[in-house]
């Protein structure tokens, strides 16, 4: 079993976490052209890399950032999800 | 007992404990600890099965678990394994894949035609002419194949368990012993796993009769027995290595996961026969085999020996058999031998033939003779024993599951662990140490590594103790002009099927593996894939490691399904409501986690009863149970901002006080949930979602507000509310009893929304059409709601007021052409094609999904239709009724399917949803859908909804215009 350490709620096992996709910037819908759009809502490119990723655990209802090696499966950064990081960029 | 033996040191058996079981009728005498193989080999019978193709004769090969033709049928279960399972008395066994039984088998007439059967014969022979491959399949089906399986089985669920440990050991031979105490003496739990019931390995079947290690082995099985921190779990396989250190660990009783730090794998290696001619007969098996027969059950695996060998291994096996006072006519070495088992065998006079160059086994039914050349000459010895003891390949499939990566080593002619993932090592022979008191130090070094990774600590310099000398033979594959050589025993290929295979360009290990079925079988190439992978490599001319190897994925081992599915744990969720259903005789069901009456039994029959809760809430009134409905609180700031961006109508604009149908759509446009929304105040907004989505919807809010950044929470209220729907004409008159609120429909007109007390409870009510009557549904807390239930069932007695479940319920909403998310949509279905383009508000800035539903406004392609049957299928005729997910089949092409279909007691017919592509939605037009007994029956499109099209029942007092539902 995979075990996470993840403060502020300490070592938890993955079993208690769902997976919440990807963490990506969502274009603009006014100005966007469909490609874009298209390539935001279908296309992965599944490469190999550290990504950053949301992920939910339910008993206590947060939300996470993990930022997890696809090629490995190592987490190497696990943060509380902070709020607006959408408006960030 | 012909081949029993004189009692043995270290024997597994109890012969204080008779026993007897049968095999095809015959009597079988054993002992309490044999296992069938055993027990069958004592009496003489070395005849155990029939091979998988040309149904030859087969006996002992490896006596560890990977005896694929020594399989048993008993009533209860097919493919038992002679060589682990215990003889129980009375049980009552056939042999599998036979025609006839193991002495006269019909099936073995395959092997006369066998040179019209070459490798991948049935690729290629049957394709053409197309008509008869039926034909063919139902032969070889009939052919193939082995133990049958009992289709009136009985179901059966072992426990599944959860065990945690710091340092997992997996084999408990010399290595794993060691490193499992040297880790335990570090402080750590250990968990030490072996396969068989004691603990041992080859330190007691192999090294028997070496006086010197007696107190070596007292002392590792005193220490590992006394010492708390080590738990051995035996007779108990590592059926798969999952991510971070989690082993599946399958037991008799169920299957363990064991969680671990850091884990040793010391599962040593497979013996791997040699390849020549005959080498399957009955007779011919490995040299540990033979000394696991003799060790453990006190049998003799034949009266006169030969051994053939590559390694001293082979000459340990000659002392054994000779100590168990069989004869050896001879040790047959493949090149020349110099250590001290050598000159021991030497010493007692025994011949040895050295740098042998071919062998050849000859007998009818089983081992008469060997011929081997030595120098040129040819030499023939009459025996009844082969004992093949020609190399190893490593048990490494929790290392290839971990991610380790393997080379072959030249100086040991074996694959060892290269490269291994962090936390996970390895020792003893399937780490190339072949020196017994080396596989203590191995074991020892690495338990300690162990120990220290998982304590944090840094990891102790290791020695590399691999065997200076080989332990295999680089090549040992005699052919033969007349073939029978071969090279896996689980699917009956031959040397010449390979060559074959590699000579028609499945010259990939990968390939030759699919075109051959070597290493497909039971055994899944445990002691066929190493030669196999040196001739091909020999074939192709590459190495060892430029031929590679398949990968060992889990299962390592077939594991029962009844382990892998354990006892059904998984949530069930009782609504407040539900011994009151149970007092009702509710029929219930489930609903994502949750029980809900599905329909409320009398004396009449299932239809009867649905139809009759169906008319109470058209004529008078209803009452059912929605508290399983996702409840969501939304508050903040932001609130209305949130409900907009999550939802495709514009929410912002609702009044305090009113109500909205709620869609929910995700970025590509397809819906995944739908409800009802409130407004309590200006923040602060109440919505439900379907049963199912509630956990997902909720999820989905609390991503959004951070992603949004928004200044909102939501609550989920799903299990502290209840919430009740009362529908029907005489909903208003019931409900009023119970409370002090204005009724009227200008105080509460249609899809408003008003907090008030019921029963002196504090409630929320909406007036929602929900199934096209008069209605209200009612939201209060978890525990007031039994007794306004019982109150609105009282007051409504005079109605004549019935409970209604979950199928009145969906015939009720089909009549109002109501759709049922993840029912009458699919994972595609967008708002326009499910009949819903009002629910779209383009002209809102922002909502999930909208630039996808802006882009799918004008490219519809499909529609949810309302049809209703042109001729009543005859009563009762199930097989004449259309069902949900049939066909609609026009022009002999697929034009949609049913979603939702039932027979209408008010409308007196039969109606229904379908998905249907655009050439098919106009009214009137006719579909044809097809019966599940392949007859198309004719329906006409119909406008929705099919009951009350103008709405006037659920708003009774008003005028309508262009609202909506």
């Amino acid at each position: 079993m995979k075990f996470i350490d993840c403060p502020p709620i300490g070592r938890r096992a993955l079993s208690e976490f769902v997976y919440g996709g990807l963490v990506k910037h969502e274009p603009d819908h006014e100005n966007v052209s469909e490609s874009v759009w298209a390539e935001h809502v279908f296309y992965r490119h599944s490469h190999p890399q550290i990504q950053k990723e949301w992920w939910y655990h339910r008993p206590t209802g947060m939300w996470f950032f993990f930022e997890r090696d696809t090629l490995t499966d190592v987490i190497h950064h696990v943060s509380v999800a902070t709020k607006g990081y959408a408006n960030e960029a | 007992m012909k081949l029993r033996l004189e009692k043995q040191p270290l024997e597994w058996i109890d012969r204080s404990q008779s026993l007897t079981f049968k095999i095809e009728g015959e009597s079988i005498p054993a002992f309490k600890g044999d296992v069938i193989s055993s027990a069958l080999w004592a009496k003489g019978l070395k005849v155990m099965g029939r091979s998988f193709k040309y149904h030859r004769r087969r006996g002992l090969l490896s006596l560890a678990n990977h005896d694929i033709n020594a399989l048993f049928q008993s009533v209860d279960y097919p493919n038992i394994r002679g060589d682990v399972v215990s003889a129980e008395d009375g049980l009552s066994l056939t042999a599998v894949n036979t025609f006839g039984n193991l002495t006269r088998d019909a099936g073995s007439l395959v092997e006369s035609i066998a040179k019209f059967l070459p490798v991948g014969f049935y690729y290629r022979a049957f394709y053409s002419p197309k008509f008869l491959f039926p034909k063919w399949e139902s032969l070889i089906r009939h052919m193939a194949g082995l133990g049958k399986v009992d289709t009136n089985w009985t179901e059966e669920r072992k426990h599944k368990r959860y065990h945690y440990c710091d340092v997992a050991v997996i084999g408990a031979g010399p290595a794993g012993m060691s490193a499992a105490i040297e880790a335990a003496k570090n402080g750590v739990d250990v968990c030490l796993i072996d396969e068989n019931p004691f603990i041992g390995g080859s330190l007691d079947y192999q090294y028997v009769n070496e006086s010197s290690l007696e107190s070596v082995r007292d002392n590792l099985n005193q220490t590992i027995e006394e010492m708390p921190n080590i738990t051995v779990i035996s007779s108990a396989y590592v059926a798969g290595y999952y991510g971070d250190k989690w082993l599946a660990v399958n037991t008799q009783s169920g299957l363990i996961k064991l969680s671990a730090l850091s884990v040793v794998v010391a599962t040593g290696v497979f013996e791997q026969p040699a390849v020549f001619r005959n080498n399957d007969l009955p007779g011919v098996m490995n040299a540990s085999a033979a000394q696991r027969l003799i060790a453990r059950y006190g049998v003799a695996p034949c009266g006169e020996a030969v051994i053939l060998t590559s390694n001293p291994e082979g000459y340990r096996a000659a002392l054994d058999l000779r100590k168990a006072g069989i004869q050896v006519l001879a040790v047959l070495d493949t090149g020349r031998p110099s250590h001290d088992w050598y000159e021991q065998v030497s010493d007692l006079g025994i011949p040895v033939y050295k740098e042998i160059q071919s062998i050849e086994a000859h007998g009818k039914k089983q081992l008469h003779a060997v011929t081997f050349q030595v120098n040129g000459l040819s030499h023939t010895l009459d025996c009844d024993g082969l004992l093949m003891s020609v190399g190893w390949a490593p048990a490494g499939a929790p290392l290839y599951q971990a991610g380790g990566k393997f080379s072959y080593d030249e100086k040991v002619q074996q694959l060892l662990p290269k490269t291994l993932p962090q936390g996970v090592f390895a020792c003893g022979r399937i780490n190339g140490v072949f020196d017994i008191y080396d596989q203590f130090k191995d074991g020892k070094q690495t338990g300690l590594n162990a120990a220290e990774y998982a304590l944090n600590q840094t990891l102790s310099p290791c020695d590399v103790l691999k065997s200076p000398t080989p332990h295999s033979h680089s090549y040992p594959i005699w052919d033969h002009p007349k073939g029978k050589a071969f090279v896996d025993f689980d699917e009956d290929v031959q040397l010449k099927d390979l060559k074959g295979a590699i000579a028609q360009g499945f010259d990939n290990i990968e390939l030759m593996k699919r075109f051959s079925t070597i290493g497909m079988g039971p055994s899944q190439g445990k002691h066929s894939n190493m030669n196999g992978i040196r001739i091909l490599a020999k074939l192709t001319g590459k190495s060892i490691d430029q031929t590679g190897s398949t990968t060992a994925r889990p299962m390592f081992h077939p594991t029962p399904v009844s382990h892998l599915g354990g006892m059904r744990f998984r949530p069930e969720r009782q609504t407040a409501l539900h011994h009151l259903h149970v007092g009702s005789q509710a029929k219930f069901m489930e609903a994502g986690n949750w029980l809900r009456p599905e329909y409320y039994q009398s004396d009449l029959n299932r239809q009867a009863c649905i139809e009759a809760e169906v008319l109470a809430v058209r004529e008078s009134a209803g009452l059912i149970d929605v508290s399983t409905l996702g409840k969501m609180e939304v508050f903040g700031p932001d609130a209305a901002n949130l409900m907009d961006r999550l939802y495709t109508m514009t929410m912002s604009n609702m009044k305090v006080g009113a109500s909205r149908y709620a869609v929910m759509v995700d970025d590509t446009g397809v819906i995944i949930d739908d409800g009802v929304a409130v407004r309590y105040s200006e923040n602060h907004f109440y919505v439900t979602t379907t049963t199912s989505s509630s956990d997902s919807a909720y999820r989905l809010m609390q991503k959004k507000i951070v992603e949004w950044g928004l200044d909102a929470t939501v609550l989920n209220r799903t299990g502290q509310l209840a919430a009740m729907n009362l529908a029907g004409p005489n909903s208003r008159k019931i409900l009023a009893q119970l409370t002090d609120l204005d009724l009227s429909n200008e105080a509460f007109p249609y899809l408003a929304m008003r907090q008030t007390q019921v029963l002196g409870f504090d409630a929320t009510l909406i007036r929602v059409g929900f199934v096209g009557e008069l209605g209200y549904e009612i939201h209060l807390n978890a525990s007031d709601a039994v007794p306004v239930w019982q109150a609105l069932m009282a007051e409504g007695a005079e109605f004549g007021i019935q409970p209604f479940g979950v199928e009145a319920q969906r015939l009720l909403r089909l009549e109002k052409g109501h759709i049922i998310v993840g029912q009458d949509t699919d994972g595609l279905m967008n708002p326009f094609e499910a009949g819903m383009p009002w629910s779209v508000h383009l002209k809102k800035p922002f909502f999930i999904g909208k630039p996808s539903l802006a882009k799918l406004k004008s490219l519809q392609k499909r529609k949810l239709v309302g049809f209703e049957l042109l001729v009543e299928p005859s009563n009762g005729d199930s097989d004449e009724s259309p069902l949900e997910s049939n066909l609609i089949i026009e022009s002999g092409d697929i034009a949609g399917r049913v979603t939702s279909v039932a027979w209408s007691p008010n409308l007196d017919k039969t109606i229904g949803l379908a998905d249907v592509t655009m050439e098919h939605v106009e009214l009137d037009k006719l579909i044809h859908i097809k019966l599940t007994s392949g007859a198309l029956i004719e329906a006409k499109v119909v406008p929705l909804p099919f009951y009350d099209p103008d709405g006037k029942r659920q708003r009774p007092e008003e005028l309508l215009e262009g609202d909506v539902a």
